[in-house]
């Protein structure tokens, strides 16, 4: 199953960063794993959230513009070669990678490879056919 | 030098006589041989015969902008298609671009218009001009070319852009005269400069610069980088390119080549004409162009008109540095721009927030820019940043193609763009012109 996670886009100025993670904590959302993106005029803020509906409800209504999207997020193991493990399948089927980063879950001290690919559910049958494990939620 | 003396320094009783009677010309073949005008006058309830001093023209109804693309592409012509022997558009950026139709007749005096002009600055049949207007569609390239070979001089006809090249061909062809975009002559200084080329050690002496404005204050910076004398040239697609109007020597005013273009000045609220040394809004009536005459045609552009005696000799009014315009109209780089058109582009773009803001900046490199800044929607915004940057390049190229100008694309927050009741700010002009 895929995970969902939520982008928003930020324009490159100071406080925004602050202003969508006080919302959103203001809200009771807690954040699970996050990066931003930045390029020289605008950042994308990606997100993994304990509760994906409310969180887009807040950002909504807040005027941020958010968007939710399927993404892969893969155990993988804390040693050397962990993730080159996980590369190589994708590489040996030829599924390209658009980014990734990494989190921490926090039920059972798991590392995690959050990614997204062009084609979710091509990766995920691949995924699991090599006997790695998916989740599609955090909480 | 003055390119023609009996024109140029004529006693203004006796040019009054000479503009009625080729108002009265073209006044007459434009109602005979043009369905447009033959309707807009009889409307008006005037024909030709009531025109019977200067002053009747008031009682013809003026001609904008809109009634120009509205009878695109040959609405205005009062002579056979045969008869047109050249075609100017303006660039066309909203889709229905101006056009300038010139017959032989109109040719030789557009060539003169501009070859007047150069004289005007000092140019003679012993300069070398570089004319580094754009050539194609674009008047100011061919403008300068006709009045250049009008006057007899040697042209360079090396158009804009390729900055080395410019300033090798001043050094090698011992270039005189430079004809260019203000901007563009502050560019080519600093690019000497870093070039280590020194301009004093060159024959350039005069430029004559337009197509977009300028102040007092880029005049003595030209003057100074260039080591030069700069003049304003003053012209534009609907009438002829430049050659309408030009600085001479005293560099006082803009010297109208009245016995062509026939100047007024009215409010633009009412319509009514204003006494010279009054400010208001610049009407042309060509009064020798035969192929598609304009009947007092609004500019919208903002000077006043003046006729105390120069010092050059000359007799002809003379209108002040342009002051502005009675629209919205940008003039990026000599391209003119509406926002309107950038909005429909926007319209048209999937995705797109119709708010908007557009910034004009002249920058270190002294070249005008352009800055758009858009409201990114949930409908276009990708958690990729590639796909974010592909829209900025789309955009970009969509408005490169259908405007001619370069931009640099901002997306912002939805909201972020100011909401203001009534008129929006869309443009902020940060230019120091």
């Amino acid at each position: 199953m895929a995970l969902k996670q939520i982008s928003v886009f930020l324009e490159n100025k100071s406080g925004r960063l602050a202003d969508v993670t006080k919302a959103l904590g203001d809200a009771g959302i807690n954040l699970l794993g996050m990066t931003i993106a930045d390029t020289a005029d605008f950042g994308i803020l990606r997100i993994i959230v304990t509760d994906t509906e409310k969180t887009m409800k807040v950002l909504t209504d807040n005027h941020f513009t958010a968007k939710m999207t399927d993404v892969l997020a893969i155990e993988v193991d804390d040693r050397p070669n962990g993730l080159s493990h996980v590369m190589d399948i994708f590489c040996k089927n030829k599924i390209n990678i658009e980014y990734l980063y990494f989190t921490v879950d926090r039920r059972n001290g798991k590392h995690l490879v959050i990614l997204k690919t062009e084609n979710t559910n091509q990766a995920l049958s691949v995924i699991n056919s090599n006997g790695l494990s998916t989740l599609s939620s955090l909480e | 030098m003055i390119f023609n003396p009996t024109a140029e320094c004529m006693p203004t009783e006796e040019r009054k006589a000479l503009q009625l009677k080729k108002l009265q010309e073209t006044v007459s073949r434009a109602y005979k041989n043009c369905a447009f005008y033959k309707d807009k006058l009889d409307r008006a309830g005037i024909k030709p015969d009531d025109i019977r001093s200067l002053e009747d023209i008031a009682r013809i109804p003026f001609t904008t902008k809109d009634e120009l693309r509205e009878t695109y592409p040959y609405g205005l012509l009062s002579v056979p298609l045969s008869e047109i022997k050249e075609i100017h558009t303006s660039s066309g950026t909203t889709g229905i671009p101006v056009v300038g139709a010139y017959t032989e007749h109109d040719l030789k005096m557009w060539g003169e218009s501009a070859a007047r002009c150069l004289a005007m600055t000092g140019a003679t049949r012993d300069d070398v001009i570089q004319n580094g207007y754009g050539y194609g569609l674009f008047t100011g390239g061919l403008g300068i070319h006709h009045g250049g070979r009008t006057l007899g001089a040697t042209v360079i006809p090396i158009s804009a852009g390729n900055t080395p090249r410019h300033l090798q061909m001043i050094k090698d062809f011992g270039t005189t005269t430079l004809t260019c975009t203000p901007s563009y002559a502050l560019y080519l200084a600093e690019a000497a400069q870093e070039a280590g080329l020194d301009l004093k050690e060159t024959k350039l002496c005069r430029g004559l610069f337009g197509a977009e404005p300028w102040s007092e204050n880029m005049r003595l910076q030209i003057e100074k980088r260039l080591n030069i004398k700069a003049y304003d040239i003053y012209g534009l697609t609907e009438i002829v390119g430049p050659g309408v109007a030009c600085e001479c020597t005293e560099q006082h005013g803009l010297h109208v080549q009245e016995d062509f273009f026939y100047p007024e000045i009215i409010d633009p609220e009412t319509g009514e004409v204003l006494p010279e040394g009054e400010k208001g809004e610049l009407v042309f009536t060509t009064i020798d162009k035969t192929g598609a005459p304009l009947l007092r045609y609004r500019t919208k552009d903002i000077t006043y008109l003046f006729r105390e005696p120069c010092a050059c000799g000359r007799t002809t009014v003379r209108i002040h540095r342009l002051m502005g315009r009675n629209d919205d109209m940008l003039i990026i780089r000599g391209v003119n721009v509406f926002p309107s058109q950038i909005e429909e582009i926007l319209a048209a773009t999937k995705g797109l927030q119709p708010h908007y803001q557009i910034i004009v900046d002249r920058t270190g490199n002294h070249l005008d820019s352009i800055e758009l800044r858009v409201e990114v929607d949930e409908s276009i915004f990708s958690d990729e940043t590639k796909k974010m940057e592909a829209i900025r390049q789309n955009l970009a190229e969509i408005i490169k193609s259908r405007l001619g100008i370069n931009t640099k694309i901002t997306l912002m927050e939805p909201k972020s763009i100011e909401r203001s009741i009534g008129k929006a700010q869309r443009v902020i002009d940060r230019r120091k012109i």
